[in-house]
């Protein structure tokens, strides 16, 4: 073997070696949780409200908290950035509103997860005095969904070949027309999975939900979007740091995190077996 | 009677001049091909006749482009109403993601046409028109995108049939064809003149030679030379043309 082989050969096993520690990072982070939660869960652990200082008992009102928090963080999110990420994408022509309005967007996406926290109490909670409520949270948790949603709605808008839209204007189809008849049906399965995506990330988040509603301990459910709520991470931070019998709780949090990152890959797994679905029946039609 | 007319059309893209004083006069149920090197300005010049060079925000022009005694830049005239009067049919096949029948009815749709009756019957005509029909009557539901890259050609012909266009626009509709399927294309296009008139770019000497009546050759920007295709490729007037077509340049 010549040293430009040998070269090669070096580095392409590093490259590989660094791959693997990728690899080996996420098992370990999955086996860990799996090993420590597994014990936790049960029937019970699922289905019912903690109790006795949150040693016992179950996380259920986390999970439907969460739930209501990322429904409603996704009837914001949703409209406002897939209709803006056309906007941006089909309809502006590139000049500097079209580069502002994408600047903008991706330092929204930039900005830390505990500010948008705070920016939620102070406008949802006190100015617009929705008090820590699922309307306040769903808001901010929206608000950080939304850079997510455009710049995901602009990525699978871009994979649409342009042949396809001057087939369409040479027929005598008006941008909309365009948009609506051919642009969005071959875009649809990567914009959805963009959106579960953007679930997946929206559930896990701690920051934003701390001041706007999230509830220390909340055994009873939801019954408005002005209610308190416990949420899996919130609660997960909060068995881990301040229970009342640390030793007596662990466990509840090791279960509590076994089912977040669960729930996250389920949806992650549905997205991609989602969009393959898709992608298969347009073929059909 | 089928028209379509350029008087002294400048093309310019920023600071680049496309097209220099061009003038053309276009008989009916001709076929007319354009050929010339790349960047010579015949795409940009074909693609005046629909206004698809209006999506490219650097475009500008002067001139005339008249099609069918309307005159295709002029302020009152609707963009889509052009472009409904022109069919064009790109380089790369490129059918919508729908079925073979929705793809034929797309143009009636966008232009609001949805009864049923008119619709069935113009997707059968344009079918037939060209030369696909028998390959895929039983099976209108299908994807278009199942369809071999040479029926897929065809069936943008057909799409482009559907609205009934004047004037039909090809952009070197064979040049990602495999032999068999661009003979196809180009008896269609022998059947097609006989009810449109048809302009054709290429970068295929030989297909302008077999089915255009008359070639423009283009050479930066400027037209060189207009003649019958037998005369234009025999016995050029231009030596500019000349050199082209005998293969001294481009």
């Amino acid at each position: 073997m010549d040293t430009k082989q040998l070269k090669q050969k070096i580095v392409f096993t590093i490259f590989g070696m660094m791959s693997f520690v990728v690899v080996a990072i996420l098992v370990i982070i999955l086996g860990f949780i799996v090993f420590r939660g597994i014990g936790a869960i049960s029937w019970e652990f699922l289905t019912t409200a903690p109790k006795d200082g949150m040693t016992k008992g179950g996380i259920f009102p986390a999970i439907v908290g969460t739930g209501c928090l990322v429904i409603g963080s996704m009837i914001f999110a949703f409209p406002v950035g897939i209709l803006s990420g056309i906007y941006i994408h089909e309809y502006l022509p590139e000049n500097w509103w079209k580069k502002f309005l994408r600047m903008m967007t991706n330092n929204l996406a930039g900005v830390p997860s505990i500010v948008f926290g705070l920016f939620g109490m102070a406008l949802f909670v006190n100015y617009l005095k929705f008090g820590d409520s699922i309307l306040a949270g769903s808001l901010t948790l929206g608000i950080l969904a939304l850079p997510v949603v455009i710049r995901l709605t602009e990525e699978a808008l871009k994979a649409v070949p342009d042949g396809l839209r001057l087939g369409s204007y040479a027929l005598g189809a008006s941008k909309i027309q365009t948009i609506q008849k051919v642009v969005l049906p071959v875009a649809f399965p990567n914009i959805l999975t963009g959106l579960i995506l953007s679930i997946g990330r929206v559930s896990g988040e701690t920051a934003p939900i701390l001041f706007t509603v999230a509830a220390y301990f909340l055994p009873r459910l939801p019954e408005s979007i002005s209610d308190q709520v416990m949420a899996l991470p919130y609660h997960l931070y909060v068995l881990a740091t301040s229970g009342t019998n640390m030793e007596e709780t662990r466990p509840m949090a090791y279960g509590t995190a076994l089912v977040l990152v669960s729930i996250v890959l389920i949806i992650n797994l549905s997205a991609s077996l989602l969009r393959r679905k898709i992608q298969k029946k347009n073929k059909m039609n | 009677m089928t028209h379509a007319e350029v008087k002294n059309v400048n093309v310019w893209y920023d600071t680049i001049h496309a097209l220099k004083d061009v003038s053309l006069k276009f008989e009916p149920n001709t076929v007319t091909a354009l050929i010339g090197p790349s960047g010579c300005g015949k795409s940009t010049f074909l693609r005046l006749f629909n206004r698809m060079n209006d999506l490219i925000p650097s475009f500008r022009m002067d001139g005339t482009v008249m099609v069918n005694n309307q005159d295709v830049y002029s302020k009152e005239i609707r963009i889509d109403e052009i472009r409904k009067n022109v069919g064009m049919v790109f380089q790369k096949p490129n059918p919508f993601p729908k079925s073979i029948f929705e793809n034929v009815a797309y143009g009636l749709r966008v232009n609001g046409i949805n009864n049923k009756a008119v619709v069935e019957e113009t997707v059968e005509r344009s079918l037939r028109q060209s030369a696909l029909w028998d390959e895929v009557k039983d099976v209108l539901k299908k994807s278009a995108l199942e369809l071999s890259g040479g029926q897929q050609q065809r069936l943008c012909i057909a799409r482009a049939l559907a609205v009934e266009p004047k004037l039909i626009l090809m952009d070197e509709p064979a040049s990602s064809l495999d032999p068999i399927s661009t003979a196809r294309i180009e008896e269609l296009i022998f059947e097609l003149k006989k009810t449109y008139t048809i302009i054709l770019v290429t970068h295929n000497l030989q297909q302008a030679g077999r089915i255009s009546d008359l070639t423009a050759f283009f050479y930066l920007g400027e037209l060189i030379e207009y003649n019958l295709t037998k005369k234009l490729f025999l016995n050029p007037d231009n030596v500019q043309t000349q050199n082209y077509i005998t293969g001294r340049f481009g």
